[in-house]
């Protein structure tokens, strides 16, 4: 039994689809059975809300009279500098920018109160934010200095383009040193006082589809409160890790870069966010439908956090200094029972990304596939597989000697 | 006259085992009520105490305490959870002390018992979307 995106659709408008959420169908398919429920059920839906430090947004804020040149200028919203390098009046702000004056971890552990996700997150809730920019000034473009009040719905394009989003698996963050350590993998205690983790487990978008058979370019998902596709492959998308016999991978792999019309996005779902010692980033809510086209892509969506493993990673050496060493590998249902063994020692656990909230996030999409409000989109390409052959890469250095 | 406060204790790593609250009541004529501690050797201790005796004494008791590197904190200070901006992600509760948040079973969600909070603020900054707040 196949069915296609298209009959899918039909479905939705209808009113018929039958949708439930990547923690549901995991019971649904226990009682009724694999082929069954490939039959009845078109739709699964994913979710994750977690930090993603690699997500911005570009603006187009509009001419002003007489007009001014942004490209090669000064621009700060907040006080957040943002990325001009683009043409007059378009600008890129990226989620860990920080203000000139803000004083990092001078002040060690610094604070990190207020970053571009926090800018992010006050223009998608509607609020005024001061521009203030300079430019140097050009026979077209004569104006130099530009402080203005500007809000989302006043300017001409606001997306949010984030390069690298949703982890399909992540790191398990410890601390082997005998120092209080501040990482994006937040505060972490001395002598393995606690271990952090950070993902959805089976609830996660590339988690349900481990070999991205149906998320691929152009697949359209709940972004931030919108709506959004997915762009391309995330940076550092590695889709050649250690996998399980359930094709799930057991190493941080694929990313997805994701793209959406800021201006229909939704504050709780965009979280600016500041990670003592460490910097500021952005909290983001995505989720992703997955058509359930065979039996093979369901039995993919039934992966449960029995059978999701995540490697233990010190922070204090291993991470910083790049070395391979993994402490331990621990299941996400290990995670989520409070605490893990990781060389012998008995250690308490936390997450960073929200199960509650992507559990929303799932049911949210849930519902507007339902509502008919939400159909699904064929991938225009799909993201490199395992067959691709990315390797990735680290940088090695070579030292640029003066003459 | 007599005075008598409530006051949080937090205690460096390096003087978590010296006796310190028995020098209060031997050297400073104080009382003391314990209504919560938090010690473990080698890492920072938290001690919330109503400490009572004369003006004077107190005084130089706390002055005391401030020497040897305690840091105090009186307890009028309230930490509230601004509920809005809580993602529920996890993150603060093996980072608090006491033990005050917890995992409600089957949601996931993060509970704060707001009784079990001795303002240390560790929470405070830890808290990625900062919804964690500090009163005076
Ligand atoms: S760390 Fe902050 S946002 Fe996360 S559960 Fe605790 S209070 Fe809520
Ligand atoms: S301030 Fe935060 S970390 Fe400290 S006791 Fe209260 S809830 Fe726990």
């Amino acid at each position: 039994m196949l069915k296609t995106i298209a009959e899918i659709n039909d479905k939705i408008k209808k009113g018929e689809a039958v949708v439930v959420t990547a923690e549901e169908i995991i019971d649904i398919t226990k009682k009724k059975g694999l082929a069954k429920v490939a039959e009845e059920v078109d739709v699964v839906t994913t979710g994750t809300f977690g930090p993603m430090c690699s997500s911005g947004a570009y603006f187009n804020i509009g001419h002003t009279k007489p007009k001014i040149k942004l490209g090669g200028g000064r621009v700060y919203l907040n006080d957040v500098p943002a990325y001009t390098g683009l043409a007059a009046v378009d600008i890129f702000l990226g989620a860990t920018a920080l203000p000139d004056d803000d004083p990092r971890n001078k002040i060690y552990p610094g604070e990190f109160r207020y970053g571009g996700g926090h800018v992010i997150e006050e223009l998608v809730a509607g609020k005024d934010v001061r521009l203030t920019a300079t430019a140097y000034g050009t026979d077209c473009y004569p104006k130099r200095k530009l402080e203005s009040w500007v809000n989302l719905k006043d300017i001409n394009e606001a997306v949010l383009f984030n390069v690298r989003n949703a982890y399909q698996n992540y790191n398990v963050a410890v601390n082997l040193s005998n120092r209080i350590l501040y990482t994006y993998m937040g505060v972490l205690k001395p002598d393995l006082g606690n271990a952090n983790y950070s993902s959805a487990g089976q609830l996660s978008p590339l988690l349900n589809d481990p070999f991205y058979k149906t998320i691929g370019i152009g697949t359209r998902i709940f972004l931030g409160g919108g709506i959004g596709y997915v762009a391309w492959h995330g940076t550092q998308h590695n889709p050649n890790v250690l996998r399980g016999d359930n094709g799930v991978p057991r190493r941080p792999a694929g990313t997805l870069a994701v793209i959406g019309d800021l201006k229909q996005m939704k504050p709780q779902w965009l979280v600016g966010t500041s990670f003592l010692g460490y910097g500021c980033t952005i909290t983001v809510g995505i989720g992703v439908p997955i058509p359930i086209l065979s039996e093979e892509i369901l039995r993919y969506t039934l992966v449960t956090d029995a059978d999701i493993f995540a490697p233990v990673v010190d922070y204090s050496e291993g991470y910083p200094q790049r070395k391979p060493d993994i402490l331990a590998e621990v299941s996400y249902a290990e995670l989520k029972s409070g605490s893990i063994k990781v060389q012998g020692k008995e250690v308490p656990t936390a997450s960073l990304s929200s199960y509650p909230k992507a559990i929303e996030i799932a049911n949210i999409l849930k519902d507007w596939i339902k509502r008919g409000e939400f159909f699904l989109t064929e991938p225009v390409a799909p993201l490199p597989g395992v067959e691709s052959g990315i390797i990735f890469k680290a940088l090695e250095e070579r030292p640029i000697l003066e003459l | 006259m007599t005075v008598s406060k409530r006051i949080v204790l937090h205690f460096p790593p390096r003087i978590v085992d010296q006796p310190i609250v028995y020098r209060l009541v031997k050297d400073f004529d104080l009382q003391f009520n314990i209504l919560k501690a938090s010690v473990t050797p080698g890492r920072e201790g938290i001690l919330v105490m109503e400490l009572t005796g004369g003006q004077r004494n107190y005084d130089q008791g706390i002055k005391y305490l401030t020497d040897t590197g305690v840091k105090i904190q009186a307890l009028s200070q309230d930490v509230v959870r601004n509920e809005a901006r809580c993602t529920h992600c996890g993150a603060c509760i093996t980072l608090c002390p006491t033990n005050a948040f917890s995992l409600e079973p089957g949601t996931r969600r993060v509970l704060f018992d707001h009784a079990k909070c001795v303002v240390c603020e560790l929470c405070i900054k830890a808290c990625p979307p900062r919804a964690m707040e500090l009163y005076f």
